[in-house]
């Protein structure tokens, strides 16, 4: 095949990925996006198998079907609510693979390059190592996190801002040293010590963050992922990972933006890590008993919602713990039929991943044009007869928006307050992520109804 | 222990101390119920359907009385019309007797109960208070009594609530007035309004705005700066000026109106006296007003507590019983606030009553405990809830503090464009052809990405993921290579990638699937 045809089949593939992620703005055509991006794949798989590659065809199929065949099932068993550490092992994969190749390539002795061409080839592969490998690391750690195999609680060490610059210096100085060594023919060295420093450094990245910064993590390491393709198609002068890795790299920064900005954080501050530990004297209403709850019970519940015309349910991560997506889909269902106007508000950050609490109510088949964002019905709640937080706490904390002192104090929140009664599912009395007492439990229109979410709801379910 | 519900013994009154379906409840808690013979009767409860519920009939007064640890009753203890005794004089020592019992007003009443010996609860004391919501009998009869009133009225009213137009001409709908926003007013505005009048509502205090608007009453504003609110959510007294104004209002509304309800009460004091003699005269012949303040000495000049009356062409209703003139409702109500007293009275749900003066409800509650006055309660504290209102709360804009200085993006465009400057010097011209290739398609994802719905956010992750693993051609470059190693490596990486691209496009499938409408 020619240079020329293989040139083409990647043009025609950049077309389909950016076809198949513009499809991802409406459910409709999302699934036809998603062909669009498998045909992308196969179309450049295709192209590179019979145009470029020469040999050990035997070793390029069976990895390739071993490969596809581990993903297929991964993808089959997976539930949907370990949906945010499959992303995050998913993400270490591209990572490792960024590692490989760019040790592949530096080892590679047909790619001859000299002068400057030869410099920007090494710092080529050194970024796209170094990128690669704190994907890889970072993106395990945030496996482990996600998953419960590691604590939650980020872990600060001692002057950790400190040690990040000293392993940023050192990278930067090994670097250098690279590309001196390597021009004369050597080099190895640095390379592995750098591998070595940019893999500790993914791990004490995440590590530093919190279990409900997670969010912001994933998606940040999805960019991360995407930046390492590119620099790869850098290394290797091929413009459809270029293009396919800046696409993506976009993509996961954007949804780290919007992810902070629905905490109202900096972007920079939540990567630093430590949430809640830097706003020193959390304001001091934050741990005094502010007052007495009003428990209710399941059926008292029920008789609440069935007398109800407007009601807002706002799921948090509390439900995907409790697996309860099942039995609010039913609830939801015996309402409609009676009439009542069922809806959901998600709020950005709700879960562990972006979108996370979407993909949990779309399994339960919860219709999603039932389903809202936050500023789509933020402002209907002075309407609504009866909201009910499923396992959220920060998210619908009133102090965000009327304590200064707060640590949350900007953030946008779903105002549930707003609306006639409120009924909060909880364990128990425990603050949120944020350490930060919630008001909203005291207020005179809040009922708590204690005990395990699932549990909860299927005997309000029952009393319907 | 016991529960013994006696037949309510005052003239006129038809409620009763607990209906059948409270009594399993109140059995689960531990307790025996024993009612007096047509005990409910003129609530429509029969002595069978007390039996099927699980309650004895006792048909002697004074049995039922000796035989019981807890008396439950609506009304105070009074004389009785057969025995020719007073009721406290059934009662033993160690008794407990819980009831309306207006400590306030009954001082002989309390000294004769201290002088039994016995333990008594007055429902009318239990404090505001929010946990306390469930036992507050004072709002469940106020509730009845409201919702009453406008019955009554309609009953006396010559025409129609709602406004029609008809075969036979016009009706233009009725216009009523409550003053009052409390329970029993918001009651009233709620009943009046879905039979169809236009409903005005007047309160001194202006919090209750809110609720009458949501019962789609139209408040009316007093041109006048004052707060009416007094301790617990009740009335206060208001100054003379304001009164003055206040009046003039009610003026002008009576020569309009066709009802007003008056629901006016200040705690232990008369009931404000709000419509004159003369506004009577202005209302319109045929009007009606419904003092639920008769009792209190009556929020109108003219009414008669109890009677109903006819003066310059208006009806006065003065009813003192309107919860009783809906018994059934009102037995169910009071009998479940009774339960939710003895609820928390019995945590342990063994049928053994526990008087913890600990606990501010029923501190509040108890006006005599084995035989000691302990009445008036302390004050009580608050709950901390929002303490002191937060004087306007600082409201937090999210970010946007100052207006964007043009030195920011000058500055980094500066530097971008020195930094490509710079590149474009040093690099081949091959290295800027990718890098304009990497510039552009980092703008078109950009573009492509906010349009991304945000419900669809994880499966965009899951995408992208799948769609970066185009990493698998550089491994695909590699795998031909002679060198042993290298083609190992690119074949590991292969396999990491390709589980990658079909996992990734599998589960956003998978995903998709399950979004429908």
């Amino acid at each position: 095949m020619p240079s020329g045809v293989v040139t083409a089949a990647y043009i025609g593939a950049t077309i389909l990925f950016i076809l198949a992620l513009g499809g991802l703005s409406n459910p409709e055509t999302a699934r036809r996006g998603n062909l669009y991006g498998m045909s992308g794949m196969g179309l450049a798989l295709f192209a590179t198998i019979f145009g470029v590659v020469t040999g050990n065809y035997a070793l390029l199929i069976g990895a390739l079907v071993i490969g596809g065949t581990i993903g297929v099932i991964l993808a089959q068993r997976v539930q949907m609510t370990q949906m945010p550490e499959l992303v995050a092992i998913l993400h270490s994969l591209v990572g490792l693979a960024a590692v490989f190749v760019g040790f592949a390539s530096f080892s590679d002795p047909n790619t001859l390059f000299t002068g400057v061409e030869k410099t920007i080839h090494d710092i080529e592969i050194y970024i796209g190592i170094l990128i690669g490998a704190v994907t890889f690391s970072g993106s395990v750690i945030a496996f482990g996190k996600l998953s419960g195999k590691i604590g939650g609680n980020p872990l600060i060490l001692p002057a950790r801002h400190w040690l990040n610059l000293a392993l940023l210096l050192s990278s930067i100085w090994l670097g250098a040293s690279f590309v001196e060594q390597s021009a004369a023919g050597g080099g190895v060295g640095p390379l592995l010590i750098m591998t070595v420093i940019a893999l500790l450094f993914g791990v004490h990245m995440v590590m530093a963050i919190g279990g409900a910064d997670m969010p912001v993590v994933v998606s940040m390491l999805n960019s991360y992922s995407g930046w390492a393709a590119s620099a790869t198609g850098f290394m290797l002068s091929n413009d459809l990972l270029i293009v396919t890795g800046a696409l993506v790299g976009s993509s996961g920064a954007i949804l780290s933006y919007i992810m902070c900005r629905a905490m109202n954080r900096k972007f920079i501050a939540v990567i630093a890590g430590g949430f809640g530990t830097t706003s020193g004297s959390s304001s001091s209403a934050g741990d005094a008993e502010q007052g007495e709850v009003a428990p209710i019970d399941a059926t008292e519940t029920a008789v609440l919602l069935k007398d109800a015309k407007e009601v807002m349910i706002i799921p948090g991560y509390g439900m995907a713990v409790a697996q309860a997506q099942h039995t609010v889909h039913d609830i939801t269902r015996k309402l409609r039929d009676k009439g009542v106007n069922v809806r959901f508000g998600i709020h950005p950050v709700a879960g562990r991943m972006p979108g996370h609490m979407n993909v949990l109510l779309a399994e339960a088949k919860v219709p999603y044009d039932i389903v809202f964002e936050m500023d789509e019905i933020n402002d209907d709640f002075p309407n609504v007869d009866v909201s009910i937080i499923i396992g959220a706490n920060d998210i619908v904390n009133p102090s965000a928006l009327t304590d200064p002192d707060s640590p949350i104090a900007g953030m946008p929140v779903l105002e549930c307050w707003k609306g006639e009664t409120t009924i909060v599912l909880k364990r128990g009395m425990a603050t949120g992520y944020a350490g930060v007492q919630n008001p909203l439990f005291f207020l005179d229109n809040t009922r708590m109804l204690f005990g395990d979410a699932r549990e909860s709801l299927d005997a309000v379910l029952a009393n319907l | 222990m016991r529960i013994g519900i006696p037949k309510e013994i005052h003239s006129g009154e038809k409620r009763v101390a607990t209906t059948p379906e409270i009594i399993p409840q109140l059995q689960k808690l531990g307790f025996e119920v024993a009612v007096e013979t047509g005990a409910g009767v003129s609530a429509n409860f029969s002595d069978e359907a007390y039996q099927t519920a699980g309650a004895t009939i006792v048909a002697d007064t004074r049995t039922l009385w000796s035989g019981s640890d807890i008396i439950m009753k609506v009304r105070g203890p009074e004389r009785h019309p057969h025995l020719g005794v007073d009721e406290i004089d059934l009662l033993s020592r160690g008794q407990v007797l819980i009831s309306f019992l207006w400590p306030g007003q009954n001082q002989t009443m309390l000294n004769s109960l201290a002088e039994k010996g016995v333990t008594a609860l007055a429902m009318d004391s239990i404090p505001r208070i929010s946990r306390a919501q469930k036992l507050d009998a004072l709002s469940s009869m106020a509730n009845i009594a409201g919702y009453r009133a406008v019955v009554e009225a309609a009953q006396h009213f010559g025409r129609f609530f709602t406004g029609q137009i008809t075969a036979a001409g016009k009706v233009p709908p009725a216009k009523v007035l409550v003053i009052g926003a409390g329970v029993a007013g918001l009651a009233a505005i709620g009943a009046a309004k879905s039979m169809g009048a236009i409903v005005r509502a007047f309160d001194t205090r202006p919090e209750v705005k809110e609720q009458v608007e949501s019962m789609d009453g139209e408040f009316l504003l007093l041109d006048f700066e004052e707060e009416g609110s007094g301790a617990g959510g009740y009335a206060k007294v208001m100054s003379e000026e304001f009164i003055a104004a206040e009046m003039a209002l009610f003026a002008e509304q009576a020569k309009e109106v066709d009802i007003i309800i008056t629901t006016a009460l200040i705690p232990g004091k008369p009931a404000p006296e709000l419509i004159t003699a003369e506004m009577v005269e202005s209302m319109k012949p045929g009007s009606i007003i419904v003092d639920l303040a008769a009792e209190q000495g009556g929020n109108c000049k003219l009414t008669e507590a109890g009677q109903v009356t006819q003066k310059h062409g208006v009806t006065l209703i003065g009813y003192t019983d309107l919860p009783s003139r809906l018994a059934a409702q009102s037995s169910q109500l009071y009998g479940t606030n009774l339960r939710h007293l003895l609820t928390d009275m019995c945590p342990e749900k063994d049928g053994k009553l526990v008087v913890d003066m600990e606990d501010e409800v029923v501190r509040g509650a108890t006006i005599v405990n084995d035989g000691n006055i302990t009445w008036p309660p302390p004050a009580p504290k608050l709950s901390a809830t929002p303490a002191p209102k937060p004087e306007p709360p600082a409201v937090v804009e999210p970010a946007e503090d100052k207006p964007p200085s043009l030195l920011g993006p000058l500055l980094i465009f500066g530097i971008g464009a020195l930094a490509l400057f710079g590149l474009g010097f040093v690099a081949p011209p091959s290295f800027m052809a990718h890098f304009t290739v990497f510039v552009l398609s980092c703008f078109v994802g950009y573009m492509v990405i906010w349009n991304v719905t945000p419900a669809l956010h994880t499966p965009l992750m899951s995408v992208t993921n799948a769609i970066s693993s185009i990493i698998i051609i550089g491994a695909l470059l590699q795998i031909s290579s002679g060198e042993t190693w290298i083609m190992l490596l690119a074949g590991v990486t292969v396999l990491i990638t390709s589980i990658n691209i079909f996992g990734g496009f599998a589960v956003t499938r998978r995903m998709l699937d399950m979004f429908r409408k």
